[in-house]
């Protein structure tokens, strides 16, 4: 069960010709895919294309109708490798991924594809996870579209161009036998906008039918001497293939006039920026209609030279807006004049940052830049429309950071915070940390974990430090990357080379921080996915001799207790601890709706809150240095005495147990309380209750008539 | 100008009409369901819209950025931008006070055309929480670079709004955006976008309109949320929750016997100079309540003494600093926390009441109450007879045993009659408290610090303040509280060491600070390091 439901979105990928298409880019792609009669999909979820994968499964009904085949894949290589299936046959097969993580995953199957090349069209859909909001390092995919020749597609961020770009993408792949990229960028996946639907098409040879009839055909598989003719085959027949698709279809674009001294090339996920810039400078309109010719590369590898070169005929100077770097686009094109020696001149990471996202002011001043040096005559009189912002507010020492951190409730919590207990005790650690939620640990307040290598890779990462020492080397690893590639690359090869270290499997029942899509482990029943598979069966399976399954991950004196045994024990080989609770996120969503509507229907329930005593609490946040929960925050008590402000727990708490539990176990204070609300109470429960609220009352009324006090409790 | 022969030409005229809106918030506000309502309602009026977010990892509590640009339907598609871009907001609406801070840092607030929507509360960012002392951020200092930096700046808690209509931010947000008139729609055709989306209608438009409203009428904050950052002691901008506020002076309860005692020390207690007053009523309406009247007239006695000698050193001068001082740290002093303190607090009077409203216990649920205990033995062992509690502590296998009996956690059900008789019983023990071993050390304690203080104050006023003050870093229980009394120590003693000084007082002052940087006091070794090489240089 993913965080987010599209099962109503879904209904929209069912219209036909002649009805508008409204909605999110991601949704508009999948609904691209069934207009292009693809025979089967399949990704592995990450941002900014999680929600893809999610409306795939979603619409696997939908799909199922049509005769598409769907699969989760295991791992963005698993997902490139499901492409082969377009390799013999004559099938359309999309998958996608995050990149250039999921890129660098899959690179193996995808050059392997892209070698003996493709008879089906076989589309790959990267969400480029680049500039704000990003959450991996800044790369860019080119650079693979360039090393095995994939066609690279950049469109338009918007859903006509975007849908279009499905379409010549499978086309342009069966013209040129070879796969092809499809880059969508973050704010492009997540772009509201509207196209012209056309009619849902089944595909021609659908993967059962090419079951019946089985293909195969040796030079297309990758072995020497195959392999040798694939290198010539891709210079001599697809590329130039691919050129001719290109310009035939006309994909890449050209606006604005014919003749003017200077123009721009772009790549088209730059060209809602560009134009922003040129409206602001007065040079476009708000339709885009603009006063500078621009050359729109919707195909950014390979480029057509004779296009480019027709586009710099009796221009004084270009401009290439290409975002991040190596400026592979700025190079090609400089190589392409300069050998025919071109008289035109080029400007493009001169006056545009070489590193970095094209935000509108560096666009603004990049392109303004360019303007003054090679178009002077053309810019209007800055002075009567002034936009440089004016001076900034400085407020950096007093705006927090803001980075993101466990959710309310998170089970992660307390195994952090049974970490940071045990290092108090035994001292700092060696820890390598691994890809997913629990990878917020590296933040305050748990300031825990070095190194983050790879999806599934925190044990491997480790392995330096495996042949022990006076303190044991600790990973940390999801359920999500355990079964990605940890269970192998990590667990199994630590078995094998008898590592010394400790392994924590954090398991919360889903692939969580990419939106709580179901894993082998799941434990929900799942209609078309066998679930509940355990960690632990694997690990034993792999040989791990030393596992501690953990049920409920708030009990943070077992957390801790375990893990110190791990750390001391004298068992050979690997230490692997599982610690599983559901995320948190999902529980909630699960869990709300059904409890409300047991009360509802006068059924007994109890839901668990937290408080603090703040009399009882002195402010001194050594709870808050062991948990880091948005709920449990601060406030200034109504004591004019006290100086800080006291712990208090807001009404989002969830009641995981976490505040009770530090407290306890790090023996801290006794201000926290929990307060179980109980809807719906029996009668014999409600009886005991108030038999028992009657003599507590009369004692407390006994010693108030004894003593002098404060009337408000605090 | 030397191009005489060219037209300048100025931008579309139409580009005026596109409305620019920035939506910034924490991971799990609901910003989404904000930017969803906002294009749905621009559609509903023959708009041309497209939003944007960058969701992905920063919704898990992290600061997010949704993005809307809009303009009226012309048949053709407009192109619109994906992000904000610097100077070019119209309007920019903060889900929170911080976030607002952040919007105007990353350029997105302008004097020439922003309009400014921010929520005023807080939610805590946690390395604001973390801090041993107050290290929550100045929302004055966002507020008053708000108000130089938007055209308009409409600003009130959205989130008390909400929570008052039952509904959620994303709510008063939508409706102090209809307030602040900078959108060309109908406030009928919002609620019919709200009504639309589905779920929470009612509460949602309560909550719309009362931010509508308040948005129209330009309401202000609050007073108190106005004011600078929090001075110690000082209050904090209003929380997610409300935070009760006892504006009358609160009374006490008791016999009338006692209360008419109670009458004449707070009559001892008014002839105080007037700056210490405050101080000395709290302090002492707080150890009456943690003891008994008999402990109130020790405390007005201190006091008195005190006064003596802060009038000796010329205190009046000062407006009595010392002593107003000395009557809020020693009050804090004698209150100090042991366990027959917090089972009174957990087994008093009113308590469950407080707690069913807490929790929002509606009527015919029960509320089950669970406290977490940890006692270790050498909490339980200061609580007996002096004499007999340096006993055990003097034999360590005795004391090792009475530890492995108690030192374990406890949880305790408070509504149920057990534990409550337990608590009740150890609450008790307040009337004994004066013979135990904790008294007789805190008393100590108390004596010495405010020794050192005293001595300092005929040379040196402002230090034998400064003194006075360190006791702020005493807080917590078991391992908590020795570390801070460790860090109580190392100050003092620093102190110690700046005495005689011109800038003792600011030295220790210094100190303090540093010791309230980070809870192992990292901040503080560096701070005395400097002091140690000043001083022994200062004899060379």
């Amino acid at each position: 069960m993913a965080e987010r439901s599209f099962k109503k979105e879904v209904e929209q990928l069912r219209i036909g010709a002649g009805e508008t298409f409204r909605g999110e880019g991601i949704l508009a792609i999948t609904k691209a895919l069934l207009e292009n009669g693809v025979g089967y999909v399949g990704g592995y979820q990450g941002a900014p294309i999680s929600h893809l994968m999610d409306v795939l499964a979603d619409a696997e009904e939908l799909m199922g109708e049509l005769g598409i085949r769907f699969e989760a894949n295991a791992s963005e290589a698993a997902a490139a490798a499901m492409l082969a299936a377009s390799v013999h046959y004559p099938i359309r097969g999309a998958v996608t991924f995050k990149s250039t993580v999921g890129t660098n995953v899959a690179s193996d199957a995808l050059a392997n594809l892209a070698s003996g090349g493709v008879t089906g069209g076989a589309l790959i859909i990267v969400g480029e996870d680049y500039g704000e909001g990003s959450s991996i390092m800044q790369e860019r995919s080119h650079a693979f579209a360039m090393k095995s020749q994939i066609w690279l597609l950049d469109p338009r961020p918007n859903l006509p161009s975007i849908t279009d770009a499905v379409k010549h993408g499978f086309d342009l792949s069966e013209a040129s036998n070879t796969p092809v990229m499809l880059q969508v960028r973050i704010r492009c996946c997540h772009v509201h906008g509207a196209f012209e639907a056309k009619d849902n098409v089944a595909p021609s040879l659908t993967v059962k039918d090419a079951l019946s009839n089985p293909r195969r055909d040796t030079d297309r598989i990758v072995l020497p001497p195959a392999s040798f003719k694939h290198e010539h085959e891709k210079i001599e027949k697809r590329w130039p293939a691919a050129l001719d698709y290109i310009r035939t279809h006309k994909l890449n674009e050209r606006f604005g006039p014919e003749k003017e001294k200077v123009g721009i090339v772009l790549q088209g996920g730059m060209y809602n920026g560009v134009i922003r810039a040129l409206q602001r400078l007065g040079l476009a309109d708000v339709h885009g209609d603009t006063d500078i010719p621009l050359y729109v590369l919707n195909v950014v590898y390979p480029l057509v030279e004779d296009e480019f070169i027709d586009f710099c005929a009796d221009k004084d100077a270009v401009l290439i807006v290409e975002e991040g770097q190596p400026d592979y686009i700025e190079q090609t094109l400089r190589s392409i004049l300069h050998k025919q020696g071109h008289p035109v001149k080029v400007s493009g990471k001169d006056v545009l940052p070489m590193a970095g996202e094209y935000t509108g002011q560096v666009m603004l001043e990049g392109i303004e830049s360019f303007l003054v040096k090679h178009g002077g005559d053309l810019l209007p009189d800055r002075g009567r429309a002034p936009n440089r912002p004016p001076e900034v507010p400085d407020l950096s020492e007093v705006v927090p950071g803001r980075p993101p951190g466990f959710c309310t409730g998170c089970p992660e919590r307390p195994i952090f915070a049974a970490m940071k207990m045990v290092e108090e005790e035994m001292g700092p650690h060696q820890i390598t940390a691994d890809i997913g939620c629990h990878l917020f640990s590296i933040m305050p307040p748990f300031e825990i974990g070095g190194t983050t290598m790879g999806y599934g890779l925190g044990p491997a990462s480790n392995a330096a430090f495996d042949g022990g020492g006076e303190r044991r080397p600790i990973s940390i690893m999801g359920d999500g990357g355990f079964w990605h590639n940890g269970l192998s690359t990590s667990v199994g090869n630590a078995v094998f080379n008898k590592s010394d270290g400790v392994i924590m499997v954090v398991d919360n029942y889903y692939s969580a921080a990419t939106g709580g899509q179901d894993i082998l482990s799941s434990r929900a029943k799942n209609d078309t996915k066998a679930t509940n598979n355990p960690i632990s069966n694997a690990l034993k399976g792999v040989g791990v001799g030393w596992v501690r399954q953990i049920d409920r991950t708030y009990d943070v004196g077992k957390m801790r207790d375990t893990l110190r045994e791990a750390l001391t024990t004298d068992h050979e080989g690997p230490k692997v601890i599982v610690a599983s609770s559901e995320c948190m996120l999902n529980r909630q969503r699960r869990e709300k709706p059904l409890m409300a509507k047991a009360i509802k229907e006068g059924r007994r329930v109890e839901r668990p809150k937290f408080g603090v005593d703040e009399e009882v609490c002195t402010g001194d946040h050594a709870c808050m240095r062991l948990s880091g929960c948005p709920s449990l925050t601060l406030k200034m008590p109504d004591d004019p005495l006290r100086d800080d402000p006291i712990a208090h727990i807001d009404q989002t708490c969830v009641g995981c147990g976490n505040c009770g539990e530090v407290a306890d176990t790090a023996v801290l204070c006794p201000s926290f309380y929990q307060a179980d609300l109980v809807h719906n109470p029996g009668k014999t429960e409600q009886r005991m209750a108030r038999w028992q609220k009657g003599i507590i009352t009369w004692l407390q009324e006994r010693r108030a008539g004894k003593r002098l006090a404060r009337e408000a409790v605090r | 100008m030397n191009d005489l022969a060219l037209t300048p030409k100025a931008p579309d005229v139409r580009l005026g009409d596109i409305i620019k809106l920035a939506v910034l918030a924490v991971g799990g506000q609901g910003g989404g369901v904000l930017s969803n309502w906002i294009v749905d309602l621009a559609e509903r009026n023959g708009y041309a819209v497209q939003a944007t977010s960058v969701a992905g990892v920063a919704q898990r509590t992290g600061a997010t950025i949704y993005y809307v640009e809009m303009m009226p339907e012309t048949g053709r598609t407009p192109v619109f931008a994906l992000a904000p871009a610097e100077g070019d907001v119209d309007i920019l609406i903060a889900a929170e006070m911080m976030e607002a801070g952040r919007a105007m840092m990353r350029g997105f607030v302008t004097p020439d055309r922003t309009t400014l929507i921010a929520s005023s509360h807080r939610a805590l960012a946690t390395s604001e929480k973390i801090h041993p002392g107050s290290g929550i951020a100045d929302s004055a200092a966002v507020r008053r670079a708000a108000a130089e930096s938007a055209r308009n700046f409409i600003c009130f808690d959205m989130e008390a709004v909400a929570r008052e209509a039952g509904s959620v931010i994303s709510s008063s947000l939508f409706g102090a955006l209809a307030g602040s008139g900078m959108l060309p729609f109908e406030p009928e055709s919002y609620r019919e976008t709200i009504r639309a989306s589905g779920r929470g209608v009612d509460a949602s438009i309560a909550a719309f309109d009362e931010a509508r409203i308040a948005a129209e009428e330009h309401r202000a904050p609050k007073a108190r949320e106005v004011d600078d950052a929090p001075e110690p002691g000082g209050v904090l901008p209003p929380a997610a929750t409300p935070v009760e506020e006892h504006v009358e002076p609160e009374p006490m309860a008791g016999p009338e016997k006692m209360l008419g005692e109670w009458r004449d020390l707070s009559a001892r207690a008014d002839a105080l100079p007037e700056p210490v007053l405050p101080f000395a009523r709290a302090g002492l309406k707080k150890v009456v309540d943690y003891q008994d009247l008999a402990y109130g007239t020790e405390y007005l006695d201190r006091l008195d003494e005190l006064l003596r000698q802060d009038r000796a050193a010329g205190g009046e001068e000062h407006d009595f600093d010392f002593t107003a001082n000395a009557a809020k740290y020693l009050a804090n002093a004698m209150s100090y926390d042991d366990i027959p303190r917090v089972a009174d607090l957990k087994t008093r009077k009113g308590r469950d009441a407080r707690i069913s409203e807490e929790m929002r216990a509606s009527d015919g649920t029960l509320v089950q109450v669970t406290e977490y205990f940890h006692p270790r033995a050498e909490e339980m062992v200061s609580l007996l007879p002096a004499g007999l509690g340096g006993w055990i502590e003097s034999k360590p296998k005795l004391f090792a045993g009475i530890d492995k009996l108690v030192n374990k956690g406890r949880r305790l059900r408070t509504d149920r009659l057990p534990a409550f008789l337990m608590l009740y019983t150890v609450a008790g023990f307040r009337r004994i408290r004066r013979r135990s071993l904790r008294h007789k050390r805190e008393m100590a304690h108390v004596d010495e610090w405010l020794g050192a203080a005293t001595s300092r104050l005929p040379r040196d006023y402002a230090h034998a303040t400064e003194t006075l003050k360190v006791r702020r870093l005493i807080k917590g229980y078991s391992d908590t509280h020795a570390r801070g009394v460790a860090k109580f120590d190392r100050v003092m003693s620093g102190a110690a060491l700046v005495e005689g000084r011109d800038d003792a007082a600011a030295w220790t002052a210094r100190l303090l600070t540093a010791a309230l940087k980070d809870p192992k006091g990292e901040a503080l070794d560096g701070a005395l390091q400097t002091v140690r090489s000043m001083t022994t240089a200062g004899q060379a």
